[in-house]
């Protein structure tokens, strides 16, 4: 067995290969897999109902987080809708399966790519735009999927909403929470691989080319125009496949979670993650999500406390004010989000007891 | 003595985003009512200098680590801008910088930031007597006037302030000779009726040498030849590397220069 | 016929609602460059501050307005101070979702405080100020924000053509590292434009409040509608503001009263993307020089 790699002292590269490589040491590679065996062999079986539920929820979250953080943290190009295709995602699950009978196999897919379709309809106008006018923009994108959803009565069935049937794969059911995040969790370990992976090939050189300066970037040679398109098209494919297995694990979908919220939820996600960092987008869920949850278990704790009617209503906004405060703290005290926290600890562990 | 010295500047140091360190250890001393010029190559760290002193090195992620910088008894070393201008210290930033939008009338009206609320109308007329051209272009954007009405305009913007001591970067920037000569006369002019005192960085070593008294030559961030103006002008070095004539009048080999800048450096 | 008045009534004086609105925005966004989300939540906190006052404190109307507008006026400056200062400098992303996180946070702050519901003012118009034109009648109200509104627009017309301090503000605008070295205090003209622009907010909640009522969801859902009214117009001028307001009020309210009113929420934004596809700037705004 060849010897074990420890991290170097500085920065030694002397390939470009070398440069590229996503573990730098055996160690990194070897903790992977045992965090892969962790997720996969002893989580479903140490929690409960509930938190399963949550674990599901992130793993979904994450995916779809993942695909925005490769269009804003890696290609520049900010998006207010991305809840939005998210929804369009799980639409497109649910209408696929309701109206076309398609297979899950089959569906989630296919649903990831008319999301792709749909993204890059409302990427076209980064074509002339920049900045805010782009980010607005993509606003209107968010109003007006949203209103499509509600209105298209014919396909969405409207405000009511479409159930769907419970997915099989090759004849096991998927009705099972604990079934389901062998689903997700798979899905997410492949999109996060093929996302880390992307950043190396030239088309994620090329996004962060974009991103530093689209004007150099176009100097050099790249065509940015369908660059940007294309960042459009693979973010909105991540969100709708992660809509789509949303949609699944929901069983019944209305257009109501897919609001402006939902989409200023993700980006808040990435940034307290930490913008273009996949391990960061990642993070930014857990710790939205978490953070979320908590929140309605604690004002529910308080409602509890307090037996009048009126009392309970008053304090449920408390959870919005907390939720405002912690984005607010973070973008002031920790701008590059949790992946530089995270950074921070674990090279403050491999340093020790010497911290320089 | 002591006491017409207006600024001195005391071996400072300035490094720019913690790393780069442009100026080591410069110092030098601004007389009332004088031009100082300050020459040098380009990124010999002139315009450096005079961001040290008006503050507008704390945008760039600069900072004076070392030293002092003097100015009638205040320390404005890393002081921010809106302090050191209302000291009455102002700089007129490389390459002609107007507010595009605004017209030249509001332009000059900016200038009076450092004392807002005070009548202006005279520094108004005593600009336009300076610089006549501006006076057509009243109500036209800056950002439709030429080179020459836009330097005027810059200089002009800080003259509104009453500044004493009025820091110039590179005014002979890209313009016409014949207006370079005009320019120079006019500082000459405002220096000697306002009481003004100028500090000049330009390339152009022969005109800003004519105006000047007192003359500072920088290389690599450091201080490398002072002296009174017309002793620099006929400075041997001066001469063959800024007003480039050649002080024997022989054909020199780049072997040569290359020892004089060898030799010059350990100065 | 009549239909037809009236709408074209309702829509102007919308409108003019929105461009009131998109005046804050715009001034915010002219100095510092900041897309402000959280309009909405500040004209809400403006209305509400209003209807503390005015009808638990029983203060005079007057009165009650000038301490609302004084009192947005330090908010303004608050926010900025605490909250936009740490952050110059810091990628565009970074301060929007700031300012996204400001109006999450003052949102569920009003819903604590006021709860879900709408609040109404005491009745303190004059009813002669209600126009009749045949059958077509214009509210006392809307008269209302038609005067306040254009004598707000005039002093703002002013202030920045001939002030001092508004022509600073717009040199900073303008070239900020020039206007540094000329003196003026840029970080005070991001605390004025803050505080001026939070009044303004308080002045259009305060309107809108005498019209609908107040409900912190319609505000703040305002506050996103003064996106295509701004960007519309150009997001860096006041009289485009004015005209994108018209065009999205009048939009509004026709689609509304001709086509259908679930439509009349996304036309603003349908007709944004296209015209951001012809004019990438809007109708009115300074095109960018971008060079590398």
């Amino acid at each position: 067995m060849r010897k074990l790699q420890f991290h170097p002292c500085g920065n030694f590269n002397e390939t470009y290969e070398r440069e590229l490589t996503i573990f730098e040491t055996d160690f990194g590679r070897l903790s992977m897999l045992i965090g892969l065996f962790l997720l996969f062999a002893v989580i479903p079986f140490i929690t409960n109902e509930y938190i399963l539920y949550i674990i599901n929820i992130i793993g979904i979250y994450a995916i779809a987080a993942i695909g925005l953080n490769l269009l804003i943290g890696y290609t520049g190009q900010i998006s207010l809708g991305h809840g939005a295709f998210f929804g369009v995602g799980a639409y497109a699950a649910a209408i696929l399966a309701t109206k076309a009978s398609c297979p899950f196999l089959i569906a989630v897919p296919a649903a990831g790519l008319i999301t792709a379709l749909v993204g890059m309809i409302f990427g076209l106008p980064s074509a002339r735009l920049k900045h805010l006018y782009l980010c607005i923009a993509t606003l209107a994108g968010q109003f007006i999927i949203e209103y499509v959803l509600v209105q298209w009565e014919s396909l969405t069935e409207g405000a009511e909403g479409i159930s769907i049937p419970t997915a099989t794969i090759f004849g096991i059911d998927l009705g099972n929470d604990r079934v389901f995040f062998y689903v997700i969790f798979i899905c997410f370990a492949v999109m996060t691989w093929m996302a880390v992976n992307l950043i190396r090939t030239r088309y994620g050189r090329a996004f962060i080319a974009i991103r530093d300066n689209d004007q150099a970037a176009e100097g050099m040679g790249i065509p940015i125009f369908p660059y940007k398109l294309l960042s459009f098209a693979i973010s909105s494919f991540y969100a709708g496949f992660a809509g789509a297995l949303f949609a699944y694990y929901m069983i019944s979908i209305t257009p109501e979670p897919f609001n402006l919220w939902l989409s200023i939820e993700y980006i808040a996600m990435i940034i307290i993650g930490g913008l273009g960092s996949i391990p960061g987008s990642v993070f930014g869920t857990i710790f939205i999500v978490t953070l979320s949850e908590i929140l309605s278990h604690i004002t529910e704790y308080l409602m509890n406390i307090s037996p009048s009617m009126s009392g309970a209503i008053t304090i449920a906004p408390l959870r919005e004010f907390v939720f405002g405060l912690a984005i607010i703290l973070f973008i002031i005290f920790e701008p590059k989000g949790l992946a530089e926290v995270w950074r921070i600890v674990r090279s403050s562990f491999r340093l020790w007891p010497f911290s320089y | 003595m002591e006491n017409n010295l207006l600024l001195q500047i005391n071996n400072i140091s300035v490094v720019y985003s913690d790393v780069i360190q442009i100026l080591k250890a410069v110092s030098l001393d601004v007389k009332k009512g004088k031009i100082v010029s300050l020459l040098g190559s380009n990124g010999a760290g002139k315009t450096t200098t005079l961001k040290s002193i008006s503050g507008l090195l704390k945008p760039e992620n600069g900072k004076v680590t070392e030293g002092t910088i003097n100015y009638e008894g205040h320390n404005i070393q890393n002081s921010a801008p809106e302090i050191v201008t209302r000291l009455g210290i102002i700089q007129v930033m490389e390459g002609r910088q107007p507010f595009k939008y605004l017209t030249v009338e509001e332009n000059l009206r900016v200038g009076t930031a450092t004392r807002w609320g005070k009548p202006y109308k005279k520094d108004l007329e005593l600009v336009y007597h300076y610089f006549a051209p501006l006076v057509a272009r009243k109500h036209s954007l800056a950002g439709y006037c030429s080179g020459g009405e836009l330097q005027m305009l810059v200089m002009g913007r800080a003259l509104m302030a009453q500044p004493r001591l009025l820091l110039l970067d590179e005014p002979s920037l890209g313009l016409a000779p014949l207006l370079v000569k005009e320019i120079f006369e006019i500082i000459k002019r405002v220096n000697q009726e306002q009481a003004t005192t100028l500090m000049l960085v330009e390339q152009n070593a022969n005109m800003a040498l004519q105006i000047a008294d007192f003359g500072y030559v920088m290389e690599n961030g450091k201080i490398v030849l002072e002296g009174d103006a017309k002793d620099l002008i006929e400075n041997p070095d001066v001469k063959e590397f800024y007003l480039g004539v050649a002080a024997t009048g022989a054909i020199k080999t780049y072997k040569d220069v290359k020892s004089y800048k060898r030799r010059k450096r350990w100065l | 016929m009549e239909f037809f008045f009236q709408i074209l009534i309702n829509g102007l004086s919308l409108g003019f609602l929105y461009a009131l609105a998109a005046l804050g925005f715009v001034m915010i966004f002219k100095s510092s460059s900041v897309l402000n989300f959280a309009h909405g939540e500040l004209m809400a906190i403006g209305a509400f501050l209003f209807l503390v006052l005015s009808t638990w404190a029983n203060l005079p109307i007057w009165l009650a307005f000038l301490i609302t507008l004084a009192g947005s006026f330090s908010l303004g400056f608050i926010i900025e101070r605490f909250f936009l200062r740490p952050l110059i400098g810091e990628a565009l992303i970074e301060v929007i979702m700031l300012t996204v996180g400001l109006a999450i946070m003052f949102k569920g702050l009003m819903l604590f405080v006021f709860g879900g519901d709408i609040h109404s003012y005491p009745e303190f118009l004059p009813q002669a100020l209600t126009l009749h034109w045949g059958a077509v009648e214009v509210p006392g109200v809307n008269v209302a924000t038609f005067i306040v509104g254009l004598i707000f627009l005039g002093l703002f017309g002013f202030f920045f053509k001939y002030s001092s301090q508004g022509i600073y503000m717009r040199s900073v605008a303008d070239n900020q590292p020039a206007a540094m070295a000329l003196g003026v205090h840029v970080r005070r003209v991001f605390a004025i434009s803050w505080a001026i622009a939070a009044l303004v907010c308080a002045m259009s909640g305060i309107v809108i409040g005498i019209i609908n009522g107040i409900n912190v969801h319609e505000v703040s859902a305002i506050g996103l509608k003064v996106f295509p009214v701004v960007i519309l117009g150009g997001l860096d001028s006041i009289g485009g503001a004015i005209i994108g307001g018209l065009i999205i009020g009048l939009l509004e309210t026709f689609t509304g009263g001709y086509i259908s009113t679930g439509l009349r929420e996304v036309v603003p934004y349908i007709v944004l993307i296209m015209i951001l596809m012809v004019k990438p700037y809007g109708l009115f705004g300074l095109v960018e020089i971008e060079r590398v």
